[in-house]
This record gives structure tokens, C-alpha cells and sequence, in this order.
């Protein structure tokens, strides 16, 4: 991916959802990217596929599938490619499936449709499919329509419909976000066990930080269309080095929490992509901007071996010249003029 | 930091006094030919004054069903439920609508849940004007207080709800829930459909208002790490039955019922290196119909240590006490 720009005609002018982002994905890894809603993440993936819906438009950048530029390809050439080099599933499995076919057709489909396989070995494959995404009674369930399977079960059906043409990249957005969460945790280990054993790429986008830390190696965390920051998921949790980073983790309670500890939460809101704040798109929300934030934009820099994060200041640099408890109580966003978190003594 | 500061949980001797007491608690809805949903199916706890109560459990649980039959926003169809001295379940009419000032929610989604043809002024002022608690400058003198207890800019009350962001949007129907001055409030997934740092947000804001205003919560939502850090109890159910009740500290070092384990393993931990070394307590099978539920102990069908058939498919484990203050439903709590 490289400088990949996508936007939103809108009457009140562009909307930059993504910004001149650029990243790579290796093969086998698994990779997931991070951000709140209007962060980007989801543009991000549907501009690999060319699935951008009107009135949205990739607007500059590359998108190289090996040495491919996927956004020059012919249409032809993008449809074959997705599902078959490139599959991907999505947060709802009950509006991706067709209600009305079989869910097994639907995966033998997905093989048909790229001339993968007859129809018999199609099916067989679908079957020894739904068994791998662990389908009870597969064979029967190949038979089900769609609103005959749990939530649990339709997701399971689509990452098989997924892997039909044993992809290189399965993307994965927000695939586990309207699951109940043991339900989300069996999908998780699932797709981290395909990951490992069939060597396909993920690419996890997610608003869960907890689901990074269980299936990803490396993250890429978005924030108003551009990336902040990127790098190995120990380094990124253990030592985050862009404030928003930072302050995202800090802002989550944790199950595994012994004591109640209040959330630091981060003041204000994610700025309007219409008209992005100057300089680094963060600053008005951020506790350790200077003034040069203001105005200039952070360029993505490496600060640590394998990780890129932009800004001017860097948490390196906060917790050098703060004290830790000074650190702690910092309130992101109070500096905004919004209600300021107040700290309990 | 310290503990919980005193004035936010009061201690939790035997002598809190209880604010709500739900007492075998049944709501069935029929589901066509002869059927009923057994929403919620005889449930007993109740909400001690000043303390926040979760309640977590995963869809179709019962746990909205619980919360609106506490409101008495739905009529049970059989068991009581009591507002300190007063039944609520005897009450009808006036005298229901009444006691509705002392219980208000707030809900899941801030799209929802306001009218978008109402300024925000005339939302919040609502109840007030529905009550004749008060009218003109006085009235809007204490919506644009409402707004700024919940960190609004009063000057904010000629707008329409379209203006706001979904955490402002929930900021204004906890401003709403407020204007009466209620002693409980019932928070149904208040926070479920917000951005991560906009939860964080909520959950302070709410915190703050509970030291404030001195108020009691019953706080619902799926999510049992923000369930557990609000909530000084927290109470998981499962098909329709309450099976666990317990200290929040407790619900996660000792949980006495094998569903809570299994639910405290499936959250994720936003740590790396401690999430690899988790393991999952996985569940067999899906969670059946609450048309038709399991015989004996609801969860003997997806439970790793049931012992079958008996007892655990035969006979109901009664909630009973299991440790100071943690009452669970399971024949073998000491095994899990």
C-alpha cells in the first residue's frame, strides 16, 4: 500500500477518510489495524478490493499485490482477483450471506466463480471447509439456509466461503464485533489457527485492542484517515510512542483488573474529515503537543527498531522529562477546553 | 491509588439496606402456537442503596428483560418487586407513574432513544413538564444545569439531537435520566455503542454523578470488563436464571460458577504478552432456545464439569451462598 488517498464527495466538499497511508503486509503474518470509528480502518480495506461504495473514490496511491498495482487493473482482472488471491469477511455475516440459498452453494459458488473446481469437487471441498472452521455436522449444514445458523455459525460459514480458493490475504473487518464475546473468542482462535497451519495473511481491523493483543504479531494504529503509528504488537502495548497510542490503552478497563483504578479517558472528539486540524491531526486533543504541533505535520518515523510512529514529541520523550505520577494524572484533552477529567486523590 | 474511595462504596456489611428487592421474578412473552419465551425465569437479588450492581450475561440472556421489569417499564408476569417498603408490582396508574421518579434509564443507543424533532432543551425538560415538577425560567434555568453536570455547554439547549456526536448524545439522556432527581437508575448497555475513548468518557461521567448525586445503579451490558469495573457487585446470567452474585473483586478471582469462568476467559486482554498465556474455557455447543430450556441446571448442556445426568441435569441448583457475600447456582462450585 502506498499513499493511498480515498475520499467522500460530500456538497460541504472532499471527506478524506484515508490520507496518504502507506503500509506492507507480509505474507503469513497477521496484521491487525486498529482505530475508532472514522479512523480510516475499514476504507483502508475496501480500497484494496476497489469495494469503495459511492459517492467514494480512490483518489491517489498504489496498491501492490505482489508486483501489482491493484488500482490499474482492469475490472476483470480486480473481480478474479477478489476471492481468489484476496478474500475478505465482514462484521455482519447475516447481510453478506444471500438468505435465500443454500450456504453451502453459497460456498461452492465462491470456488465456481473462479473456475476452481467442478461443481462435485466444489462441494466436497465445501464440506471438508465447514468441518476446518469447526461446523458441526457439516455435511447437514451445507444444506442449511442461512437464518438456520447461530451468529456464531454464519461467521464460521463465511471465513469457509473465505478460504475456499485458499487465499493469500484473508481480510478480516471487524469480524468478531457483533458476536457475544465466547462466541468471539472461539472465532479468534479459529482464525489464528488457520493463520498457523495454512499460512494465509490476515488482516484484523478491529476497534478491540484485546482482540490485537490475542491474534496479531504486528498493528498499524489509525486515527482521523492517516496511521500514527505502526510496529510489533509487544513493543506497540509495552511501549506506545504516539500519544494516541497511549492513550488508548490507557482509556480501556481490563477484565483482569485487581483494583478499581479510574479510566483515563481521552477529552473531545475525533476531528471532522472535512477539515482535518493543521499540523498533527491529534494536537487538539493531545497532552504533550508544543507548538510546532500546531502547525507542522508529523512525518511517520522510525523511533524503535521495527517501529514508526508520528510525532514531534514521542513518549520517549514525555516520560524522560515527566515525572511518572505527573505522567499518570495527565488527562488527555484537557488542554481542548472540554471538560477536563478530574482525577480522584 | 487507593481502593475504591469510602464515599463511592459505602462498606458492604449485612446491614446495607436494600433499595430493590426482585423476588422470583418471572417474565414470559408468547412466542405463537402455545409457546413462551422464558425470558426471565424466577430470579431473586436485590440492588443495595449507593452501590452500582451489574448485570452482564451474553444475548437473550434476560438481562434488558430484567432491567425493564426493575423500572417496571414491563409488567411481570409473576413474582414482586419492591421499591423499599412499596410494591411496585401492586402498583398501577398514578401511583406507578409516580414512583417512576425515583427510577429512570438510560439506553443503549443515542440514536434511538432521543426524538429528533425535539431540541435538546425540551428533551431534558420532558420529565419535569410531565411531572409539573417546575416551568419556565426555573425550568430552563435547571436544563442548562443538567447540561453542565453531565459537561455539556448549557448554551447547547437550542439544538437538535443530529448536532451531537454519539457520546454527546448519551451525555444528554443521562442529563435526562437526571432531571428528576432519581435514586436508581437502570444503565441498559448505556455504553455499548460508543467509541472506545468516548466509554471511558461516559464511565467517569457516570461515576462522578453517582458521588454527586448519591445514586444507586443497576448497570447492564454484555461487556464483563467494564461491568466489573463499575459495578461493585456484578450478577451474570444465563438463559433467564441469575447464576452468579458476587463482589466484583470476587467475580474475577473466584468465580463459583464454571458460565462466569467461561465468560471472564473469553474476554481478550489488551496485553499481549499476558493474552498468549490465557487460556480459553471453551463451551460446547450453542446456547438453546429459551423457548424450551435445558432440563435441571440450565447450562448442563455446554458445561465442562457438569456431571451427567445427575444431578446436574436433573436438578435446579438452587442460588445459595458459596463464600462471604457470593451467592452461585452450581451443583460443583468448589470444582471450578
Amino acid at each position: 500500500m502506498r499513499n493511498l488517498r480515498t475520499q467522500f464527495k460530500t456538497d460541504a466538499g472532499p471527506v478524506k477518510a484515508v490520507d496518504d497511508v502507506s503500509f506492507d503486509l507480509y505474507p503469513g503474518e497477521s496484521l491487525g489495524i486498529v482505530g475508532e470509528s472514522g479512523s480510516g480502518k475499514s476504507v483502508t480495506a475496501l480500497s484494496i478490493l476497489r469495494l469503495i461504495p459511492e459517492p467514494g473514490r480512490i483518489v491517489g496511491g498504489k496498491v501492490l499485490f505482489h508486483d501489482q498495482d491493484l488500482l490499474q487493473v482492469s475490472d476483470e482482472e480486480i473481480r478474479e482477483i477478489r476471492g481468489r488471491d484476496i478474500a475478505m469477511i465482514f462484521q455482519d455475516p447475516q447481510s453478506s450471506l444471500n438468505p435465500v440459498l443454500r450456504t453451502g452453494f453459497q460456498i461452492d459458488e465462491a470456488m465456481l466463480a473462479h473456475k476452481q473446481a467442478s461443481p462435485q469437487a466444489a462441494h466436497e471441498r465445501t464440506v471438508s471447509l465447514l468441518k476446518k472452521v469447526r461446523i458441526p455436522a457439516a455435511e447437514s449444514r451445507a444444506k442449511d439456509y442461512p437464518h438456520q445458523l447461530s451468529g456464531g455459525m454464519r461467521q464460521r460459514a463465511m471465513i469457509a466461503m473465505g478460504l475456499a480458493n485458499s487465499p493469500q490475504i484473508l481480510i478480516a473487518d471487524e469480524p468478531t464485533t457483533a458476536l457475544d464475546v465466547t462466541v468471539q473468542a472461539q472465532i479468534l482462535e479459529l482464525l489464528g489457527d488457520l493463520n498457523r497451519e495454512l499460512g494465509t495473511a490476515i488482516m484484523m481491523i478491529t476497534h478491540n485492542m484485546g482482540v490485537v493483543a490475542g491474534l496479531c504479531t504486528r498493528v498499524i494504529v489509525m486515527y482521523a484517515g492517516q496511521i500514527v503509528e505502526q510496529g510489533p504488537v509487544d513493543q506497540i502495548f509495552e511501549s506506545p510512542q504516539h500519544p494516541y497510542t497511549w492513550s488508548l490503552l490507557r482509556s480501556i478497563p481490563r477484565v483482569d483488573a485487581l483494583r478499581h483504578e479510574r479510566l483515563r479517558s481521552i477529552e473531545g472528539m475525533a476531528p471532522d474529515l472535512l477539515r482535518p486540524p493543521a499540523g498533527c491531526r491529534f494536537h487538539p486533543r493531545c497532552p504533550f503537543r508544543i507548538e510546532k504541533c500546531l502547525t507542522d505535520e508529523p512525518r511517520l518515523e522510525e523511533i524503535h527498531h521495527g517501529q514508526i510512529a508520528s510525532c514531534w514529541v514521542t513518549m520517549d520523550r514525555a516520560r524522560a522529562e515527566m515525572k511518572a505520577d505527573e505522567l499518570r494524572d495527565i488527562s488527555p484533552g484537557a488542554a481542548s477546553g472540554l471538560r477536563p477529567g478530574e482525577i480522584i486523590p | 491509588m487507593a481502593q475504591r474511595a469510602p464515599q463511592i462504596m459505602p462498606p458492604m456489611s449485612d446491614s446495607a439496606r436494600p433499595m430493590v428487592r426482585v423476588q422470583n421474578v418471572v417474565k414470559h412473552f408468547p412466542a405463537g402456537f402455545g409457546t413462551t419465551v422464558k425470558a426471565v425465569d424466577g430470579v431473586s437479588f436485590e440492588i443495595r442503596e449507593g452501590e452500582t450492581l451489574g448485570l452482564v450475561g451474553e444475548s437473550g440472556c434476560g438481562k434488558t428483560t430484567l432491567g425493564r421489569l426493575v423500572a417496571q417499564l414491563l409488567p411481570v408476569t409473576s413474582g414482586n418487586v419492591f421499591f423499599e417498603d412499596l410494591e411496585l408490582t401492586r402498583l398501577r396508574g398514578e401511583r406507578l407513574r409516580q414512583q417512576r421518579r425515583q427510577i429512570q434509564i438510560i439506553f443503549q443507543d443515542p440514536f434511538a432513544s432521543l426524538d429528533p424533532r425535539m431540541t435538546v432543551g425540551d428533551i431534558i425538560a420532558e420529565p419535569l413538564s410531565n411531572f409539573r415538577v417546575m416551568r419556565g425560567k426555573k425550568l430552563n434555568a435547571r436544563v442548562q444545569e443538567l447540561l453542565r453536570v453531565v459537561g455539556l455547554n448549557p448554551y447547547f439547549n437550542n439544538r437538535y439531537p443530529h448536532e451531537f456526536s454519539g457520546g454527546q448524545r448519551q451525555r444528554i439522556g443521562i442529563a435526562r435520566a437526571l432531571a428528576l432527581n432519581p435514586r436508581l437508575i437502570v444503565c441498559d448497555e448505556a455504553i455499548s455503542a460508543l467509541d472506545v475513548s468516548i466509554q471511558a468518557q461516559i464511565v467517569n461521567l457516570l461515576e462522578d454523578l453517582q458521588r454527586e448525586f448519591k445514586l444507586t445503579y443497576l448497570f447492564i451490558a454484555h461487556d464483563l470488563s467494564v461491568v466489573r469495573h463499575i459495578s461493585d457487585r456484578v450478577m451474570v446470567m444465563y438463559l433467564g436464571k441469575i447464576v452468579e452474585i458476587a463482589d466484583s473483586v470476587q467475580t474475577y478471582a473466584e468465580p463459583k460458577h464454571p458460565y462466569t469462568k467461561a465468560l471472564l476467559s473469553a474476554i481478550p486482554v489488551p496485553d499481549p504478552k499476558i493474552q498468549r498465556g490465557r487460556r480459553l474455557v471453551e463451551l460446547s455447543g450453542e446456547i438453546p432456545s429459551p423457548i424450551k430450556p435445558p432440563s435441571g441446571c440450565r447450562f448442563h448442556t455446554r458445561c465442562p464439569i457438569a456431571r451427567l445426568p445427575t444431578p446436574c441435569a436433573e436438578v435446579e441448583p438452587p442460588l445459595e451462598e458459596k463464600g462471604r457475600d457470593h451467592l452461585a447456582a452450581c451443583h460443583f462450585s468448589q470444582d471450578v
